[in-house]
């Protein structure tokens, strides 16, 4: 953890400041950093303010902070869900210098190819226990998803090809601005087509997760248009997320844990957000308990959610349960646009598969579906066409089959050169 | 029974059970302390509180205050709103009952005019509770400074309205006239008299019928409409509410409406049913107590009838010691009160480590 408004050399000493005044370590900290930066090839400004780092060098800050406290063990835990592939490469070089000094290096990860690219040795988890030590040069992916689940996973989903049909959802210029009333979405448009997975790239915190909430109605625009299913959203006239559930759209949140469920809530009451006000459900005033306990019971039977027990509290549900629930809660209204965020965030890889597979299926029965993820390989394997967002705004649009992680990647840090950018916004 | 149902039946019977006896046990050294035993002090407490039915009477009569004033903050908390200000609700309140039991016309059935200044009372509480809650949901002013800031305002305009409008001519205390008759509440000592049973004269009158009611309306409200849904929605998260297309500022402004409304009931008790006039301070205590009382059964509308009921036998219990025993104050009331808060609200969870461990453990899982 960083306090950003801390410089990096603050940042460094916090914890170890050495006495009522902190001039002198500051200075001694300085001495140090500079001969560790340069051992380790870990170079920082250090009079910079943290804010002002980008994550990647954030996560450089992180590992000097251990280093200057002479940590001979670094314990990293997901350290690349915020980097770029780039940026990605860059740590594990940085890591790679480490393990010749003799720094031992635990990663957390539920990543396979970092395990199979980075890693010695590799111990698998599962609910709760160890079953599993291999050498890493010993095995291979499909073993350590098995390993993981306990039983063979497709890891590749097969998909045919996307018979894409008339626009659903068209997005001119959008300008969106956060909760907080910070721009985070410039002159974006796109459109989404009815039997097609259109997959927005990017690196967290790129705009993505507010131009999500815009189509939800959740945020207002304050430019640009959206056409959904006929009907127009612009600045003046806004919908929000329960006329557009009404007009068939359907979103699942990037935030399961905050906005698409009630932790308090049994799985009955959470299986009825945004679907409260339903003629099934309700009669004259009264909101019937065994009609939300079918309405439940059916949704946990689509989606073989586990337990199968509608009183329980949605917290004592498993990420992957959880998630499950509010994908069947979205999808069996049979909705026409699909807005899903980060949808296999915090699942395990049998849940996933699962997911993917129903993702593809509502693909298959004409909807059109925006996907939102920061995981690449979850956009490049579902996609029929990706769009990358940077900074808010759209550095690159590229079909699915000639996507690669290095091109995405460069695009998500809107590296790319002017001269092969394929100009953003025009479809 | 599955670990889910041991632990609802620790947090919701136990608990509370365990924390009203360590307020009693800690009562009790009070006690011991001004050189009282308690023992003795509970068997007043008790016989002046249930032992007889006069006592009985006002006990019931004062748990039927709590119950207002405790539903009205337990609405607020499934909202996620803490309403300090049931005190001046309840006042205000009273002024919308009084207007209607003194200005209507005398002639008209009491089948009109009771429920009339009913709707009074909860349409003046509501009032006094929507400005505070248009300044927290569109202004971002914290509710508990605005309530709190409004009980005060609410002193002084009753005192305002008291002398200067409602004081009849030629009286000198800030009080107003008389009631109209019609508007006037049975007294519970009446009715059974009126089928030939003799009981105690007691003020407890038909508002405890009224309060029964909107106990279970509150109940039937939270848990089995849409409305109570989308209001329990927001108060455990802002963000799942907005995601479900329900409007929390609204959700705000609409329970503490409904709150402001409850805690203004409290005049029909003490205004209809007793005083049959408007007078200074009849709301004394019964908002604040209304928080103990919810709080000590968070803030289920069926646990605050128990609560309520409790409260009336410390209230009658607490005047009853007044009377007996020479050095014990009704102020001792207070004390009681505060200890009840303490281990009810404050150190809610004090027991629950143990009783979890003893009754619910976590077992290892398969």
């Amino acid at each position: 953890m960083l306090v950003d408004n801390f410089t990096v050399l603050e940042n460094v000493i916090l914890g170890s400041e050495g006495g009522a005044l902190i001039s002198q370590s500051l200075a001694n900290a300085r001495i140090e950093l500079t001969r560790l930066a340069k051992e380790y090839g870990l170079e920082v400004e250090l009079d910079i303010a943290v804010e002002e780092l980008s994550v990647g060098m954030q996560q450089r800050v992180e590992i000097l902070k251990g280093l200057y406290k002479g940590a001979r063990v670094l314990i990293l835990d997901e350290p690349t869900g915020v980097l770029t592939p780039q940026e990605s490469d860059e740590l594990f070089r940085i890591f790679d210098a480490l393990k010749k000094q003799g720094v031992t290096i635990i990663l957390i990860t539920h990543k396979l190819r970092e395990i199979m690219n980075i890693t010695d040795h590799v111990s698998v988890m599962r609910a709760g226990k160890m079953v599993a030590h291999r050498e890493t040069s010993k095995t291979n992916p499909e073993e350590l998803a098995e390993l993981m689940i306990g039983r063979k996973v497709l890891l590749n989903i097969e998909k045919s090809k996307a018979k894409s049909g008339k626009a659903l959802l068209t997005a001119k210029n959008l300008e969106i601005y956060n909760e907080q009333g910070l721009k985070r979405v410039t002159e974006v448009s796109f459109e989404a087509h009815s039997g097609e997975i259109l997959g927005i790239a990017g690196v967290t915190g790129n705009g993505q997760g507010s131009l999500l909430k815009a189509l939800a109605g959740i945020l207002p625009l304050s430019k640009g248009s959206i056409k959904i299913m006929g009907k127009t959203i612009t600045p003046e006239t806004h919908l929000n997320p329960k006329q557009l559930r009404e007009l068939g759209v359907a979103h699942v949140p990037e935030d399961r844990q905050k906005m698409g469920m009630i932790a308090d809530f049994s799985a009955s009451e959470t299986a009825l957000l945004g679907y409260h006000n339903d003629k099934e459900i309700n009669q004259g005033v009264w909101l019937k308990r065994s009609s939300v306990k079918a309405n439940c019971e059916s949704l946990m039977q689509a989606f073989d959610v586990r337990p199968n027990n509608p009183n329980l509290m949605s917290s004592n549900f498993s990420g992957g349960n959880q998630q499950k629930l509010i994908l069947a809660r979205e999808f069996e209204r049979d909705p026409e646009v699909l807005i899903i965020g980060q949808p296999t965030r915090g699942v395990d890889i049998g849940a996933i598969e699962f997911i993917r597979k129903r993702i593809i299926e509502m693909r298959d029965a004409g909807k059109a579906i925006i996907l939102i993820s920061v995981e690449l390989e979850e956009i490049m394997s579902l996609s029929d066409r990706i769009i990358v967002m940077c900074d808010g705004e759209i550095t690159g649009t590229v079909d699915a089959k000639d996507a690669n992680e290095a091109t995405l990647g460069m695009m998500m840090a809107n590296a790319l050169q002017p001269q092969d950018e394929p100009k953003g916004a025009k479809l | 029974m599955t670990r889910d149902r041991r632990l609802s039946w620790i947090n919701g019977l136990l608990l509370p059970l365990f924390n009203v006896l360590t307020a009693f046990i800690a009562t009790g050294i009070v006690f011991l302390f001004i050189g009282v035993d308690p023992i003795e002090a509970t068997k007043i407490l008790l016989y002046g509180a249930l032992g007889y039915d006069e006592g009985l009477g006002y006990t019931l009569y004062y748990a039927t205050n709590f119950v207002f004033t405790g539903l009205a903050v337990a609405v607020a908390f499934h909202a996620g709103l803490f309403n300090i200000g049931g005190e001046g609700q309840a006042y205000v309140g009273g002024l919308g009952i009084a207007l209607v039991a003194l200005y209507i016309n005398p002639a008209m059935s009491a089948w009109i005019v009771i429920p009339l200044a009913i709707s009074g009372g909860l349409l003046f509480g509501a009032l006094w509770a929507i400005i505070p809650a248009y300044l927290q949901a569109y202004r971002g002013s914290h509710i508990v400074i605005t309530t709190i800031m409004f009980n005060f305002l609410a002193s002084a305009l009753m005192v305002y309205v008291l002398v200067n409008i409602l004081r009849e001519v030629g009286e000198m205390s800030p009080e107003s006239g008389d009631f109209i008759k019609v508007s006037w509440l049975p007294f519970v000592h009446d009715i059974f008299a009126s089928f030939g049973y003799k009981i105690a004269r007691s003020p407890l009158n038909l508002s405890i019928l009224v309060a029964l009611f909107f106990s279970a309306a509150v109940w039937f409200f939270l848990w089995h409409t849409r409305w109570g849904f989308a209001i329990r929605a927001a108060g455990k998260s802002n963000e799942a509410a907005i995601y479900s297309g329900i409007n929390p500022k609204k959700i705000i402004v609409v329970t503490m409406c409904i709150s402001g409304a409850l805690a203004g009931l409290v005049g029909i008790n003490e205004l209809m049913g007793v005083q049959h006039r408007l007078f200074l301070n009849f709301n004394y205590g019964y908002g604040f107590g209304g928080i103990a009382v919810a709080l000590m059964v968070r803030n289920h509308p069926i646990g605050i009838l128990i609560a309520a009921f409790l409260f009336g036998i410390l209230y009658q219990g607490g005047a009853e010691l007044d009377f007996e025993l020479q050095n014990v104050s009704r102020d001792i009331v207070v004390v009681m009160q505060g200890l009840v808060i303490l281990f009810c609200g404050g150190l809610e969870y004090l027991y629950r480590p143990v009783l979890i461990r003893f009754l619910a453990p976590i077992k290892e899982s398969k």
